[in-house]
């Protein structure tokens, strides 16, 4: 596979690992290259969330290696894979995305504001813009709790797409949304995902999403059971 | 968003502005806590100073006496041990008092030099008869000590010859004012007729019932001190010295020095100890706005968890996030301070 965007090489984890043998996940491997969208399905309790936390860097493997871009990130301190996250990985989760506290926009600049340390009128442009491809032109200055569910995920898509980063890890981005918006949302990132090249794993309990992705990658009882390319329909 | 301001500054102002009223109730309870620091700090310093101002109305701060009389042990023939009685000491004059008093005068420390000649004596009006302290004075040397002349209630402070300003208790007692006549006799039967000039009130009943100011002369013919003083009043720039310049005097002119401090022992113990354990309750109530301010903190950083992990997610280090609880604490803590601290004073 060509330029990898991500690698796992025997990714192990495991919670208070020792007597109370608790491991998550069992040695995975896997590659994403750029551009692909994946999907990650698999039961309750199989481990997904676990295992994107730590593609996304927010939680360190027990054992085996992890690459993004390349960069090999076991001997990074916590400060180096802050960058790189921040850097590199866009995050989509099924709840609580936006902080309330802040406007649609300003949640969208955030990921800009946190590595630049201040505010400049370049991150709000690029924030308007991103608002404005998701079709949220008209709610820029609304706080986030003042937002329906669709569109909080859609702000939340555009402010992952804020860094202009290499993946973005969706975990059940749709979960608590209707059909319709779900499509919509999904609809979104598929775009982003053909006119940027940027890579994304979504996480998914709706199989008919999954089906729409170009490769389903199932997961069961911390083990990867199949992963398979599929034509999009 | 000001674009001057710090990511960590924005947020934290943001987060203290929706926790509205978690942030007030913090601010008010710092408030009330540095409110009554301030309180008590003002009230324990307003009360000290009034009562040390109190003291030392009717008081020198370093009184200069002569050195005390000591028995002279004699070597008995029989070698048995023989038993030291403390010598009684009489009235006796400063030696070289003038010198004393002029140099004295040129030490920076010192404000005020005043010589007195004083000693027991008896006032003779009509029937009543009442033991008293006679003080020869210099009264413009003494009014630098003790503010006499502000603390005339009736008639002027006037001791030329035959003249004498008494207490108001002793007026009152010898049924006298201002324009009659009275008697002072001393045990060594001089005695003399004065005209009351004045009534003072010191602000201490005991010296408003016993001293008799009269002129220095006056004094020291009738103790029989002619040409001598008994004691040298001092008043000094800075109260808290006297007891260490008093060593120093004492040291240097080989008199008996008394500070304020020493002659008012207990008193200064009891302010000593009333100021330790102001310090002490004021120390707590510190700790416990202290204590209040991190448990809010605590809170507020569980009430965040969902933020904090939003944040990370998008590249905010912990030392980001630490400093913007931090500040929401500093913040908090200065406006509480502030907004109290205000109001007190
Ligand atoms: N912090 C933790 N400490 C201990 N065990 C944990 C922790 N986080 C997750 N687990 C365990 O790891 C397992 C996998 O959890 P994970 O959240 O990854 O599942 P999931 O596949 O995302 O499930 P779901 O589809 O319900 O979201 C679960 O058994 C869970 O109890
Ligand atoms: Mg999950």
């Amino acid at each position: 596979m060509t330029d990898p965007v991500l690698q796992l090489v025997g990714i192990r984890k495991c919670y208070g690992c020792g007597e109370t043998e608790s491991e998550i996940l069992h040695g995975i491997d896997l590659h994403l290259a750029r551009g692909e969208f994946a999907a990650l399905i698999g039961p309750s309790g199989s481990g997904k969330s676990t295992l994107l936390n730590l593609i996304g860097l927010l939680d360190r493997p027990t054992g085996g290696q992890l690459f993004i871009d390349g960069q090999e990130t076991g001997q990074l301190d916590d400060t180096g894979l802050t960058r790189l996250r921040g850097q590199r990985i866009g995050f989509v989760f099924q709840h609580h995305n936006l902080i309330p506290a802040f406007t649609a926009l300003e949640n969208v600049a955030m990921p800009l504001l946190v590595a630049r340390g201040r505010p400049d009128a370049a991150m709000f442009s690029i924030a308007g813009d991103l608002l404005d491809q998701v079709g949220l032109a008209e709610r820029k200055q609304y706080l986030a709790n003042r937002l329906s569910g669709g569109q909080q995920q859609r702000v939340a898509i555009a402010r992952a797409l804020a860094m202009s980063p290499s993946l973005v890890l969706a975990d059940e981005p749709t979960g608590n949304l209707d059909t319709h918006s779900a499509d919509d949302v999904f609809a979104l990132m598929r775009e982003v995902n053909v006119r940027l090249r940027t890579t994304f794993l979504i996480v998914t309990h709706d199989p008919r999403l999954a089906q729409r992705c170009d490769r389903i990658i199932e997961l069961i009882d911390g083990e990867i059971v199949s992963d398979q390319p599929h034509a999009v329909g | 968003m000001k674009p001057w301001m710090p990511f960590e500054w924005i947020a934290a102002i943001r987060f203290l502005r929706e926790g509205r009223m978690q942030s007030l109730l913090i601010i008010v309870g710092v408030g009330v806590g540095v409110a009554v620091i301030v309180f008590m700090s003002a009230l324990l310093a307003g009360l000290q100073s009034n009562l040390i101002k109190r003291t030392l109305s009717s008081q020198a701060h370093i009184t200069l006496l002569p050195p005390e009389e000591v028995a002279r042990p004699q070597v008995a023939l029989d070698h048995t041990a023989l038993r030291l009685q403390k010598q009684a000491q009489r009235l006796r004059s400063i030696d070289q008092w003038q010198q004393v008093r002029d140099r004295l005068q040129k030490w920076p420390e010192i404000a005020a030099v005043s010589p007195l000649a004083s000693g027991p004596a008896f006032a003779v009006r009509g029937d009543a008869n009442k033991s008293v302290t006679l003080v020869g004075i210099e009264p413009e040397r003494y009014n630098q000590v003790i503010s006499l002349a502000e603390r005339i209630t009736r008639g002027e402070l006037r001791v030329g010859a035959g003249e004498t300003v008494i207490g108001i208790e002793l007026a009152k007692d010898l049924g006298a004012d201002v324009g009659d006549k009275l008697r002072i006799a001393t045990a060594a039967g001089a005695s003399e007729t004065l005209t009351i000039t004045g009534l003072f009130d010191l602000g201490n009943k005991g010296v408003n019932a016993r001293n008799v100011y009269v002129g220095l002369r006056t004094a020291q013919t009738l103790l029989n001190l002619v040409g001598g003083v008994s004691s040298i009043d001092l008043a000094l720039h800075d109260l808290n010295l006297a007891e260490a310049l008093a060593q120093r005097i004492a040291g240097e002119t080989g008199l008996t020095a008394d500070s304020w401090i020493k002659t008012n022992a207990q008193f200064v113990t009891a302010l000593t100890s009333q100021t330790v354990s102001s310090n002490v309750i004021r120390f707590f109530i510190g700790l416990s706005v202290a204590f209040g301010i991190a448990s809010v903190l605590v809170v507020s950083v569980i009430q965040r968890s969902k933020e904090i992990g939003i944040l990370r997610a998008m590249g905010a280090t912990q030392v980001q996030m630490r400093r913007i609880f931090l500040l929401q604490g500093g913040i908090v803590g200065f406006f509480g301070s502030i907004r109290m601290a205000r109001r007190c004073s």
